[in-house]
């Protein structure tokens, strides 16, 4: 449905400091119907690729294609297609929500029985009727999105596209809108969402892409990214405190069993072992095996590989520490001037 | 699924052709220029200030000069007459010179880039519609200050000459709004476009023949208010509140020779169609 092959772009020309490279060689496809998620710390390049992808940006090199439109070519066939819900929501503050709607609905050509039967059924559907009818400027963030969500459904678009949707939301608004994408996804729609939330992601993505430093570095739904890593993590205590000398016995144990690779002890916590078992069966081995050695079993856990050990994975760091390696480097001001137009 | 209960997505109605261009662009430019009236209705204080400003321009610069005497002014008029046209001319201008902050502001806070993101017939929309709501609000505030002339006992202009001061204030509106547009994409932000607002207000007054006749000036000012797009959209509208006037009537003697109230009006529609084409790339450019 969106196909993005090599999409280059730099902002500033060099002259007063060294352009900064946003995107470089990013390619990118999203299946008809998924959801789809862009995976990435601040500043990865995720916005400026959505904003390719809504027409506002032209790339310097690289093609973009909405549902076998090309979007450099055919903008404003693409900008039908499309429903954008931007990360900064840019909402008229003395405008009522219903009149935004209505103005959003004239700017798509709607007719206006269509228009305003539409907004009557978002407003039910998203729960907007208590505060609809009153200026924008009192709506609290959770709110705001939602008559931003509203606002790109309106049209009825094949393709939404959202940037960051849940960013500061509460739990109970975060949650709302994961509620009304899936639903869109099962209706149809192919959702595009960038996100820094790996749980976001996680929860969410049928198929996801990893982007740092402006380009692809790992794509694949999922499970699939996940599986790629190998099997699951478990972490075995034969006591709550062992000592360093038990921990070594059960290393020397374990290691030994069929199934089971890179046994870590932790001595962080308590001398507890950590290891990655190739399949569930590999577990009740285990068990055995530490019983007729006459080692009781005080705690055993099992885990699934994380996106972020795929994140780990594929960047050499977790997403914590690559937000945090961006954190105060970004410049604020030059972002808002890229932004205007 | 019920049929009661409304869908995210709902069904493609069927053989939904799509509409002409022109009705696709009145839809928009309606809706936009209804937006920018919206904000007016509910925050009047520009209309309001619209307003008030030149009117106490009126009263206080009217009293200070009542005494001057009759003779010092062309024909013989009272102070307050002669400045009437002035002020009237004035609100026009300073009002079409706001035209460009609803965009500033909308290009400031995002909302430009929803309705880009839009599929717009003509992104001319977007444009348009700040012309005609200014131009409207220009002329409503334009007429409140006549109105209240006429009631100071400065005149009235019957028929023809009301039809002569609405072209002549049409062709300024027109001529300032796409200056203030045009800076309203090439500046960096608002407070850079209110300083130039804030600059060119005053002087561009002051170098006119609004506040006093060309005979009272010395020569280099003489030729800046003779060179000064305000003069050209003053004289004739005195002209058409001193009562008998023609287009053909000489109504400025400027240094370099004499001009009639037509060649006034084709200099002002000239200014406004050369500052829309000289604007037009760069709406282009910032619009595509």
């Amino acid at each position: 449905m969106i196909e993005l092959q090599h999409l280059s772009k730099r902002y500033g020309s060099g002259k007063k400091s060294p352009p900064v490279v946003a995107l470089q060689d990013l390619t990118l496809s999203v299946p008809q119907g998924s959801l789809y998620g862009l995976l990435g710390p601040n500043g990865a390049g995720k916005t400026t690729a959505l904003r390719i992808l809504c027409t506002l940006l032209a790339p310097d090199s690289g093609t973009v294609t909405v549902g076998g439109l090309d979007a450099l070519l055919n903008p404003r066939g693409v900008r039908r297609l499309l429903g954008y819900v931007a990360q900064e929501v840019a909402i008229d503050k003395i405008l009522t929500g219903r009149e935004l709607l209505q103005l959003q609905g004239d700017l798509y050509h709607l007719p206006r029985a269509q228009r305003d039967g539409r907004i009557g059924d978002l407003i039910e559907l998203l729960g907007m009727a208590e505060w609809i009818d009153r200026r924008c400027g009192t709506y609290s963030g959770g709110m705001r999105r939602r008559l931003d969500l509203a606002a790109g459904l309106l049209h009825n678009p094949s393709v939404l596209v959202l940037d960051e949707p849940t960013v500061g939301l509460d739990i109970e608004s975060r949650a709302a809108i994961w509620q009304v994408l899936r639903q869109l996804r099962d209706q149809g729609t192919t959702v595009l969402l960038s996100s820094h939330y790996l749980e976001e992601v996680d929860a969410l993505a049928d198929q996801l892409a990893i982007i740092e430093n402006g380009t692809v570095i790992a794509a694949g739904s999922p499970t699939a990214l996940k599986a790629a890593l190998g099997g699951d993590r478990v972490t075995l205590r034969v006591r709550e405190f062992s000592s360093e000398e038990e921990a070594r016995r059960v290393q020397g144990l374990l290691q030994g069993c069929a199934g089971v690779r890179q046994v870590v002890i932790n001595q962080s916590q308590g001398f507890s072992l950590n290891l990655v078992i190739e399949h569930d069966n590999v577990v009740e081995q285990l068990r055995r095996q530490l019983a007729e050695a006459d080692l009781p079993v005080f705690a055993l856990s099992q885990s699934r590989p994380s996106l972020d050990d795929v994140y780990l994975q594929a960047t050499g760091r977790t997403l914590m520490d690559a937000e945090l390696a961006v954190a105060g480097s970004r410049d604020a001001k030059a972002e808002r001037q890229q932004n205007m137009r | 699924m019920t049929s009661a209960t409304p869908s995210l997505v709902p069904p493609q109605v069927p053989g939904q052709a799509e509409s002409s261009a022109l009705a696709e662009i009145s839809q928009e430019t309606i809706a936009l220029t209804r937006r920018l009236f919206v904000q007016l209705q509910r925050r009047p204080s520009t209309l309001i200030a619209g307003v008030l400003q030149p009117l106490i321009w009126l009263v206080l610069f009217g009293a200070l000069f009542a005494n001057a005497p009759a003779e010092l002014l062309p024909g013989g008029i009272s102070y307050g007459r002669f400045l009437g046209a002035g002020v009237i001319v004035f609100t026009a201008f300073s009002g079409a010179l706001n035209a460009g902050l609803p965009v500033m502001f909308d290009r400031e806070f995002g909302f430009l880039n929803r309705l880009l993101v839009a599929p717009l017939r003509s992104r001319s929309s977007i444009v348009l519609a700040s012309v005609l709501y200014i131009t409207s609000l220009s002329l409503v505030q334009s007429l409140a200050i006549m109105g209240t002339a006429a009631l100071l006992g400065y005149g009235w202009p019957g028929g023809n000459g009301l039809l002569l001061v609405l072209i002549t204030l049409l062709l300024l509106v027109f001529a300032v709004t796409a200056l203030s547009l045009g800076l309203a994409f090439a500046l960096p932000g608002h407070i850079e476009l209110i300083a130039v607002i804030f600059v060119a207000n005053l002087p561009l007054l002051f170098a006119s023949t609004a506040l006093a006749p060309l005979s009272f000036m010395p020569t280099w000012l003489g030729w800046l208010a003779a060179l000064n797009p305000l003069t050209f959209a003053i004289e004739p509208i005195r002209a058409a509140y001193a009562g008998d006037f023609a287009l053909g009537n000489v109504v400025l003697e400027a240094p370099y020779g004499d001009l009639t109230a037509a060649t006034c009006l084709a200099i002002l529609a000239i200014l406004a169609s050369g500052l829309f084409l000289l604007i037009r790339p760069m709406l282009d450019r910032k619009l595509s």
